[in-house]
């Protein structure tokens, strides 16, 4: 696409300048970095190896690879299972308290997500929050304790990034149509048809944004494991981290599995590309080669003798029997 | 009986919270008819159109659809489809698939859905683009891609809600004319709504006036045209000049279709006028004149009684000149004629005296309501 207005120009080339050094320039240097060998004083030594990679193969790595995997995975099935009736929900309330709710999902972001982390152990220890609420409802007769488990772990993963399902999700929703559904409707199909065929691949972009949003994070969040599961299993995040962190240091075995998440980024763009086919209002064909066919290349149906213009024809008066309508 | 309606409205109301949308209509429908349903914005068109196809339930009153009740029927257990009002065509779906939606829905064998939905694209012309998108077809083609997906599941009625509101002038007329002949060879019952008043004279077998909620008149064109039921109506569709009146004396009637007839003051002068109503001496009349049926000429004082005024201006028209009066009285009236070179009386400059009459018995005489 040609932009024309110099202004906007000169944003998009200080955009592109912004992400070319803080986002891509980082990125190549840990991809470059994934390929040189530790060391474990000056942290890399300049001498190219795939050990990197092959270190990555091991029986230990990759159980935290799929464990990451399952819990980010089953993290944003659970924000999509949530999130997705509840952002239709927000979409379609009254235009006069849909701002007011919006808010409410924000105001959430103004707390550290650590600190709302913190938060949840006491929702979820012994003799918490929670605990208290099933001894209530007589669901279990004594404490119990949710801490340090994959539950705890998956509830803290959900809850902090229920809001990015949300929003998008949201955004997608309010941009569809209703008079589409009521079409739908009009031509057969039931709720379940019309969310199926209609709803669902119009909202697809949505629902897969959200999912971006959701499972890259989900698989690196290591404070969440860390503080909820107790640090049991290692997750991306904390192993990633501690690459970096450890009393030796090893940058490439971090750079090689960051690197790898980056392709599981690029795997889910591609997937997110897909799903704007599935919404899109153009079909796969050149637009720029094929002439629009405007009304004027319409053939043209068998025009009637009589014209539709002015009314012209003497006319005449007294049709018998009319029957005056409406209000006598 | 078997009934002839296909669709029937019993004593339909209509309410959103407090707001009354529709007051106590009953309108039946009959099988294979063109109807319209005409009036201004807001006045529950397409509150009627969305109870018959069910997105609506009615306050009080009954839908009737081939002689059943269907007030607690949803839309999609409905046999009518509808053309919505800017389409809502399925943006993701290219166009075949757009028309073969309700097929699909019916369950109907794909050999036979291609073979209906390819009959449906050429019946509108637009067989070759069937695998495009609606974003990349124009205004025309996608309002004849919203009619083929209502028209391929062969409804007992389709539903048009101002279809062509979003297209210019030209377009306009020439799908106008289409769906007219559209409607002929299908025989389906159409119910169209629109409130453009020469739209619905052109294309409707049967007209429905529609003001605030209530019907004021039901019948073909030239009944809605020529003998409008009230002023409403008559001010409605169409242009017309209304004359103050006061009904002198009932006379025997002299022409062979009208019931009654009246010798009544009319701005000043004595007219005699005729009527299916009954009036009463001393009755205030509106007397409801088209432009067309006016007569201007030359003022003579043999041809009494005549309405005497003064030119005020002439607006060629192509066809039609448009003659603007202001009588003596101060009343100003038009008057249409059709232009003929060759006849100089059309050719009146502003100031010149005249005198307006009109055929005996084209009148209109309606009670003034408000005097
Ligand atoms: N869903 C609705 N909620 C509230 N008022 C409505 C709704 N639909 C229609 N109305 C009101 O009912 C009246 C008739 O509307 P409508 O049938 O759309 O008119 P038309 O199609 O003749 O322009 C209007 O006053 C409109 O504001
Ligand atoms: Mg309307």
């Amino acid at each position: 696409m040609k932009t024309r207005n110099p202004l906007i120009r000169i944003f998009i080339l200080v955009v592109a300048v912004w992400l070319i050094i803080f986002a891509l320039v980082p990125n190549l240097f840990l991809l470059l970095i994934s390929f040189f060998k530790p060391d474990g004083h000056a942290y890399v030594a300049v001498d190219f190896t795939l050990a990197n990679y092959q270190r990555l193969l091991t029986p230990s790595f990759i159980t935290i690879f799929t464990d990451s995997l399952r819990l980010a995975l089953a993290s944003t099935l659970i924000c999509l299972l949530i999130g997705y009736p509840f952002a239709y929900i927000l979409a379609r309330a009254p235009l006069r308290i849909r701002p007011w709710l919006l808010l409410l999902i924000v105001i959430p972001f103004w707390t550290s997500s650590l600190i709302r982390t913190y938060a949840l152990i006491n929702i979820l220890q012994n003799n918490g929050i929670l605990s208290k609420l099933l001894e209530l409802l007589h669901i279990t007769s004594e404490p119990v304790s949710f801490m340090y488990s994959e539950f705890a772990v998956l509830a803290g993963l959900s809850y902090t990034m229920l809001p990015f399902m949300i929003l998008p999700i949201y955004a997608s929703v309010e941009k569809l149509d209703a008079r589409l559904i009521d079409a739908a409707n009009d031509l057969g199909a039931g709720n379940l048809r019309t969310f199926w065929h209609i709803i669902l691949p119009l909202t697809a972009p949505g629902i897969m944004s959200g999912c971006i949003l959701v499972f890259l994070p989900a698989l690196t969040l290591f404070y969440v494991p860390d503080i909820l599961g107790g640090g049991k299993g290692q997750l991306l995040g904390n192993y990633i981290q501690m690459q970096f962190t450890k009393p030796i240091p090893d940058w490439p075995l971090g750079a090689a599995t960051s690197t790898i998440l980056t392709l599981v980024l690029l795997l889910m763009v591609l997937g997110y590309k897909w799903t704007l086919k599935i919404s899109s209002q153009r079909a796969d064909f050149d637009a720029e080669d094929e002439e629009y066919a405007g009304a004027s290349n319409i053939p043209l149906q068998p025009r009637g003798a009589c014209g539709l213009g002015t009314r012209i024809v003497p006319r005449r008066r007294r049709v018998s029997g009319a029957d005056a309508g409406g209000d006598e | 009986m078997e009934s002839e309606y296909i669709i029937e409205l019993k004593g339909i109301s209509k309410y959103f919270g407090n707001t009354c949308a529709l007051e106590k209509i009953d309108l039946s429908i009959r099988n294979g008819e063109f109807i319209t349903l005409l009036g201004p914005s807001g006045c529950g068109k397409t509150t009627i159109l969305r109870l018959i196809s069910g997105f609506e339930q009615p306050s009080g009153g009954s839908v009737h659809i081939g002689g059943d009740v269907v007030n607690n029927v949803p839309p999609e257990k409905r046999h009518v489809n509808t053309v919505f009002q800017n389409y809502a065509l399925f943006p993701h779906m290219n166009v075949f698939d757009n028309v073969a939606f309700g097929l699909k829905m019916q369950k109907v064998p794909k050999p036979e859905i291609r073979e209906k939905v390819m009959q449906a694209l050429a019946m509108v012309g637009l067989q070759d683009l069937a695998g495009r998108k609606p974003g990349e077809l124009s205004g025309g083609q996608q309002q004849r891609v919203a009619i083929a997906r209502a028209v391929v599941n062969n409804p007992l009625v389709l539903l048009l809600d101002e279809p062509f509101s979003a297209l210019d002038f030209k377009l306009r007329k020439r799908m106008q004319l289409e769906i007219k002949h559209l409607q002929r060879k299908l025989g389906i019952t159409f119910v169209f709504v629109t409130h453009d008043q020469e739209e619905a004279l052109a294309m409707s077998d049967r007209v429905v006036v529609m003001n605030q909620g209530s019907i004021e008149q039901i019948g073909s064109p030239v009944e809605i045209y020529e003998e409008p039921a009230n002023m409403f109506v008559a001010q409605f569709v169409g242009d017309i000049n209304v004359l103050k009146g006061e009904i002198l004396e009932v006379t025997p009637s002299d022409l062979p279709d009208s019931n009654h007839a009246y010798l009544a003051r009319i701005e000043g002068q004595v007219f005699s006028v005729h009527s299916d109503r009954k009036f009463n001496t001393g009755d205030k009349v509106n007397i409801l004149l088209r432009p067309e049926d006016l007569k201007v000429e030359e003022e003579h004082l043999e041809q009494a009684p005549f309405l005497a005024g003064e030119i005020i201006e002439t607006v060629y028209k192509g066809a039609t000149v448009d003659i603007s009066i202001r009588l003596d009285t101060g009343l100003e009236l038009t008057a249409a004629e059709f232009f003929n070179e060759d006849d100089e009386d059309i050719d009146y400059t502003p100031g010149e005296r005249v005198a307006v009459t009109w055929i005996n018995g084209w009148e209109v005489v309606l009670l003034d309501e408000d005097a």
